[in-house]
């Protein structure tokens, strides 16, 4: 049985507790408001963008703090491109999308080819395409359309993207939700004790059943608080399926996977990585591209969200992406990071968006703390590491 | 009774969990050469480091006493300016810009605000004449040799009036002809008066040019001896090193058959990626048996390095030519990965810089050039990955509490055994390895000597790139001697001698 | 004598010849109207804050290829600044340096973290470039805020007359500016000459002759050109004054001063700068300070020139600054780069800037191909540079 040393704990889970402390200080400055299932409802909601930015961001940082500043530009341009297709062409849904996917592919494979074959860098390669599909998206929602926004989207494409599933009315509480939550709640349970289990008869280090007992019911504590929530808000929103989806998907490839484990040691070391035999160059090319792939996606929760495709969409997502990693602990300069990590970092943004929303914070100041925030992770996580090198 | 120009006094040196010189007295009198020789990690890099002022007075105890006086150093430049200068393993030098930039970096001519160009060239050109170069100060870095790298570097601490010079494996990096003009130019200078402490691991040089030689050992100084008063050949010093007498240096190998041939290589020759009209290797044909170990020795610059890359997947090299044959088939093997699929493994040189993800656990290095040996359908066998990791541990007696450790933690040794053991666990039948006991202390080394034993034991085929002549003759079947891109010569290890493998070089004609 | 082959000449004044080429481009497409002296004179007003801030990215760059995301923020929030310190009657030196001093306060800021704490920097100004935005949001309140303050106005280039008085008065030409211009390539000539004979005299190496004279007479030319050009439409912009000045400031440290060199040595190889004594956060430090330095005063000229300061001021400003350091043959990885690069890679991007408003070209496509001309210098630069390397 492992000692729990106190300081220990602390530093391991130093942002999940900055989160905590965050969160608890905004439901006391909004009188609780914080605490309201429709407000658990748009934190979700409003920043699932991040979340799945963040997933790419995350992909893109490993390989060695490389970073894509062109995703909020894409954004809006491919919500201009979606627009166009779903409204003022008239095409199917389906085939607009899967349309606007390829669209992404070609963009990530353009991208991935500078970065990965003629070796551009990242930042300055994202940075053109960050100036460049502003003006283009821009230019083409004013193009067609006299208000420069285009609208209605077709009924079964915000019903995909945005919305409830099992949708029940505000006030009642939502069954589908709860007992959601509760599956989820076993998964976790049953998870931990099993990988526990595992690692105990393999005679591998394992943390004490008591660990990971606590660390279940905490989870599952917030799991249960979550469902409880949105199951009075009205039940589960899309949004957050596809959010756990993504995660959970990259969570496993990130961490088990061949492709996966590439990521982290060409941030690690890549020229070592190419002596070993793997092409380090297609990698690089799949981050990119899988990241204008992860782009799309968002673009079309962001637009069913906002039920239209604007110009202004997009604006800042890089940032809030960016930050999400590096308060998440993804390291600035490659090789280390987790999902898990980055969802905690997406959603100490999201707290903090919602926040200061509702204590009415100028928007402008929001874009100050923001910056504060970003800077702040950065020098945490460089300092932290510094004490825990070696020689 | 000459005088006493530097006492170090009682000096102790901790980083966080280890002593890195434990109440070191060393002393030096004017105008000798004295040698610092210990095994690697034995302190001596750290104790030149204290008297530079790169480790600040206040990180250490003890007396830096020069010239009489007691001195209490800040900065690299607050040594400087007494006259020590010390002259680093890596040279301190800007590919990018001239000879005559790289030799004033941080000692302009001119005032702070106005640098006198034309004064800088002039003044430059000076000091390349004192050392022996010809080249114009104009003339960038990037465009000349290392062997003239070092001599600019020379240059560059004559123009800081150094009075006490201190040079750190100054010829590492040199081949015979450029480290013998070095220690030459040594004994020029003490002649005119210099003093020089020098710290190399090369036993021979230390017997040409050293006055004194003090051994260091686990951060502390074991003796001193005095060419003058004490009979020193190379087995004195390393008996001092290491504790005892090494008379077998190279475990003995019996009884391994040697087979049929593994690998072929004929007619090689490689391109400069950049400067394509330069043949890097020129017409090489090798080969290598089953069971058999086959040492490739050579001067710095003879093109070992680029000959193992280029075969290994075509890693180097703007254009190849030639036949490779494994088992008798002739391959075309494009990049390493093709390279690994044949059963070749290479172990680079620079295990930090190329061959190891120090910030990764040695379970993650061990399996990453065969991640589907411990995966399947691209997923990772997480438990699979640690009992390989576990299993090679063992094997090669690496020493670390447990291999979730990460390498960038492990010493020399035992980051090699790392390397060693990734590329052992992608099953290949010829190994190369280049340089694989470089910068290894001696008891590392041996059982590294063991391991490639029992490879060729194996039935695989060895092939050790090494600069160090004892180590190939003692090590090898057979030796290809390799200068400026061609083989001179191929001889059996038991007809080798220094001698003779020297002869083979310098009959080449050119000798550089 | 040294021979002198064409490709050499090509591969070393590549960028002089795409501007060129740019330039009959839209010499071609604009009908001729490019080079009308109002637009000449135009293109030097409108993109004098280039010319500023690449001046100051410049250094940024050579460390290592390192940027300032936030200098097009500084410009807005420190221009604003001034901007209500004047609307409050307060002493118009007094403004001016205080934009001069919020500029380099951030410059400071930035670089400690960038220096210090290792922080990297594309992070660091991330950061600046939206804190920065949002509180120029908050200084502004959202409105627009008039600067009518004329000392102010004429000295840095604001409005319509900010010009050098023509002081041998004639209609139509300012004659002032010609006789400037020519007594400008006078003194060039006499200066080269001037350093050829004394370092002949002190026995150093000499560039060959006929190179020299080839460039001393393209470069006269130029001169005397534009100061023609510009002498035919009211004369020498304020503004011109401030970006000579700060060019030869800056070609000056970069040449001559020891820290412009560590500037070089920490961009071409970091570890042997150290181990040569030399205190490279000090380095990197220095470079950002400028840079905020610069941003103060790209600043204080955009809101001169507009005579206003608006919230949205700034917005791409650090594309064009990078794009001209780019363009004008920086290294990507530092280390590579001069003044000289800078002045051309600014003129190619105000040429595009200045020939897309004339041709009429959409705001949102001028976006497009900004960045696509972005792209290309980078391209063109990382493709040259494995050739070299």
């Amino acid at each position: 049985m492992k000692n729990a040393n106190v300081a220990e704990v602390l530093k391991k889970n130093a942002m999940l507790i900055v989160l905590v402390l965050v969160y608890i200080y905004f439901t006391a400055r909004t009188g609780g408001q914080m605490f309201q299932p429709l407000n658990f409802n748009a934190l979700i909601t409003q920043n699932a963008y991040v979340y799945i930015l963040a997933t790419g961001m995350l992909v893109c940082m490993l390989t060695g703090g490389n970073i894509d500043l062109s995703c909020g530009s894409f954004v809006c341009f491919m919500g201009a491109v979606g627009g166009i297709m779903m409204v003022v062409k008239g095409w199917n849904p389906i085939v607009s999308i899967l349309l606007m996917l390829v669209v992404g592919i070609v963009y990530g494979c353009l991208l991935g080819f500078l970065i990965a074959y003629v070796n551009v860098p990242p930042w300055i390669a994202t940075l053109a395409g960050y100036l460049a599909f502003r003006g283009w998206g821009t230019k083409l929602l004013s193009a067609n359309s006299t208000t420069g926004s285009i609208a209605p989207l077709p009924d079964s494409f915000l019903n995909t993207f945005s919305g409830k599933v099992f949708s029940t009315g505000v006030g009642k509480m939502n069954i589908p939700c709860l007992v959601a939550g509760i599956v989820a709640c076993v998964i976790v349970f049953v998870a931990s004790i099993m990988s526990r289990a595992n690692k105990v008869k393999k005679g591998y280090e394992a943390d004490s059943l008591l660990t990971v007992l606590a660390r279940s019911v905490i989870a599952s504590a917030a799991i249960m608080l979550f469902a409880y929530k949105l199951g009075l808000a009205g039940g589960i929103p899309t949004a957050l399926i596809w959010v756990v989806v993504i995660v959970l998907i990259y969570s496993f490839v990130t961490s088990k996977t061949i492709m996966g484990r590439y990521f982290y040691t060409i941030g690690g070391n890549a020229e070592a990585t190419r002596l070993s035999g793997i092409d380090t160059k297609m990698i690089m090319f799949v981050a990119y591209l899988n990241m204008a792939v992860l782009t799309v996606i968002t673009s079309y929760v962001v637009m069913a969200r906002f039920q239209s495709a604007n110009s202004t969409a997009g604006t800042n997502y890089e940032m809030d992406a960016i930050a999400a990693c590096v308060v998440g602990g993804v390291s600035a300069y490659g090789g280390s990071g987790k999902v898990l990590g980055m969802v905690i970092g997406a959603t100490l943004i999201g707290v903090i968006n919602l926040g200061m929303s509702l204590t009415g914070v100028d928007a402008n100041w929001q874009k100050v703390v923001k910056g504060i925030v970003l800077l702040a992770a950065v020098v945490f996580d460089i300092v932290a590491s510094k004490k825990n090198a070696t020689r | 009774m000459a005088k006493v120009l530097l006492e170090m006094k009682n000096i102790t040196k901790t980083f966080p969990g280890v002593k890195a010189l434990d109440n070191v007295n060393f002393q030096v009198e004017e105008g000798e050469i004295h040698a610092l020789v210990g095994e690697n990690g034995a302190g001596k890099s750290t104790l030149m480091n204290v008297l530079s002022g790169i480790y600040p007075y206040g990180t250490y105890e003890g007396d830096i006493i020069y010239n009489g006086e007691v001195c209490q150093f800040q900065t690299i430049k607050d040594s400087e300016k007494k006259g020590i200068v010390i002259i680093h393993q890596e040279l301190a030098l800007v590919p990018q810009m001239s000879i005559g930039e790289n030799m004033f970096l941080g000692n302009e001519r001119g005032k702070k605000n106005a640098i006198n160009w034309n004064e800088t060239y002039k003044e430059a050109d000076k000091y390349l004449k004192m050392v022996g170069l010809s080249e114009s100060s104009h003339v960038l870095i990037k465009d000349i040799g290392t062997g003239k790298q070092q001599l600019v570097e020379i240059a560059k601490a004559l123009a800081k009036n150094a009075k006490l010079l201190i040079l750190d494996e100054p010829t590492s990096s040199l081949n015979e002809t450029d480290s013998r003009a070095l220690l030459d130019l040594m004994l020029e200078f003490k002649k005119q008066g210099m003093t020089m402490i020098i710290i190399t691991h090369k036993l021979n040089e230390v017997v040409y040019v050293a006055d004194k030689i003090t051994v260091v050992r686990d951060g502390a100084t074991i003796e001193t001896l005095d060419k003058h008063t004490t009979e020193i050949d190379e087995a004195r010093i390393i008996k001092g090193m290491v504790g005892r007498e090494i008379t077998d240096r190279f475990p003995k190998r019996e009884n391994v058959a040697i087979g049929d041939i593994n690998m072929e290589v004929d007619n090689w020759t490689v391109y400069h990626p950049l400067y394509t009209e330069r043949k890097v290797v020129d017409n090489v044909s090798l080969n290598v048996r089953k069971g058999e170990v086959v040492g490739i020795y050579g001067l710095m610059g003879a093109g070992r390095t680029e000959l193992a890359m280029s075969i290994f997947g075509r890693s180097y090299g703007s254009e190849i030519q030639g036949t490779l044959r494994i088992g008798g088939k002739e391959v075309t093997l494009k990049n390493p990965r093709e390279a690994i699929n044949a059963k070749i493994a290479y172990v680079t040189e620079d295990r930090k810089g190329n061959g190891l993800v120090l910030s990764n656990p040695i379970r993650v290095n061990t399996s990453l050039a065969n991640l589907s040996g411990v995966s399947s359908r691209g997923i990772i066998d997480m438990d699979k990955e640690y009992q390989v990791a576990v299993e090679y541990k063992e094997k090669l007696k690496t020493k670390t509490p447990s291999v979730e450790q990460n390498v960038g933690n492990l010493s020399g040794g035992n980051q090699q055994k790392v390397l060693l053991a990734k590329w052992m666990f992608t099953d290949p039948d010829v190994l190369i390895l280049d340089e694989p006991t470089r910068g290894i202390d001696v008891g590392a080394k041996y059982e590294i000597y063991c391991i490639i034993n029992d490879l060729v034991s194996m039935g695989k085929s060895v092939i050790m790139i090494s600069s160090e002549l004892p180590e190939v003759i003692g090590m090898s079947d057979r030796i290809y001697i390799m200068n400026e891109g061609k083989f001179m010569g191929e001889m059996k290890a038991s007809e080798a001698t220094q001698e003779n493998i020297m002869a083979c070089i310098i009959q080449s004609g050119k000798g550089e | 004598m040294k021979g002198i082959k064409l490709t050499d000449v090509l591969k070393k004044y590549t960028m002089v010849i795409a501007l060129i080429l740019v330039l009959i481009f839209f010499y071609i497409t604009t009908g001729g109207k490019i080079l009308y002296a109002q637009n000449i004179n135009n293109l030097i007003s409108q993109n004098a804050y280039v010319f500023v801030l690449a001046a100051g990215m410049l250094l940024c760059i050579l460390t290592g290829g390192n940027i300032d995301l936030a200098c097009g923020s500084v410009v807005c929030f420190a221009g604003g600044l001034g901007a209500v310190m004047l609307d409050r009657d307060m002493n118009v030196w007094f403004a001016v340096i205080a934009m001069l001093v919020c500029g380099t306060i951030i410059g400071i800021w930035q670089g400690f973290w960038i220096a210090y704490f290792k922080v990297p920097p594309f992070i660091a100004t991330l950061s600046g470039m939206y804190a920065f935005r949002g509180l120029s949001n908050v200084l502004l309140q959202g409105y627009t805020v008039g600067i009518r303050n004329t000392t102010f106005l004429n000295v840095f280039g604001g409005g319509a007359d900010c010009y050098i008085p023509d002081f041998m008065g004639s209609a139509n030409f300012n004659t002032t500016c010609m006789v400037i211009g020519i007594g400008i390539a006078a003194i060039y000539v006499i200066v080269v000459l001037r350093n050829r004979i004394s370092a002949k005299a002190n026995g150093y190496e000499v560039e060959a002759l006929p190179s020299v004279i080839v460039k001393s007479v393209i470069i006269c030319a130029v001169v005397i050109w534009l100061f023609y050009k510009l002498a035919n439409y009211k004369g020498i912009p304020t503004s011109l004054i401030w970006i000579a000045l700060v060019l030869l400031v800056y070609s000056y440290i970069t040449t001559k001063t020891t820290m412009g060199r560590y500037l070089y040595a920490v961009g071409g190889n970091e570890k042997a700068t150290v181990l040569s004594g030399i205190d490279s956060r000090k380095v990197y430090f220095f470079a950002y300070i400028n840079m905020g330095l610069m941003a103060g005063l790209g600043g204080i000229l955009t809101v001169a020139r507009a005579t206003q300061a608006q919230p949205t001021f700034g917005q791409g400003y650090e594309m064009d600054a990078i794009a001209a350091c780019f363009i004008g043959g920086a290294s990507a990885y530092g280390g590579e780069g001069n003044i000289f690069g800078v002045i051309i890679g600014a003129v190619l991007m105000g040429v595009i800037n200045q020939g897309m408003s004339i041709m009429g070209t959409d705001a949102n496509y001028q976006k497009v191909v900004k960045g696509l001309v972005l792209l290309f210098a980078i391209i063109f630069d990382v493709m040259s540079n494995k050739k070299k390397k």
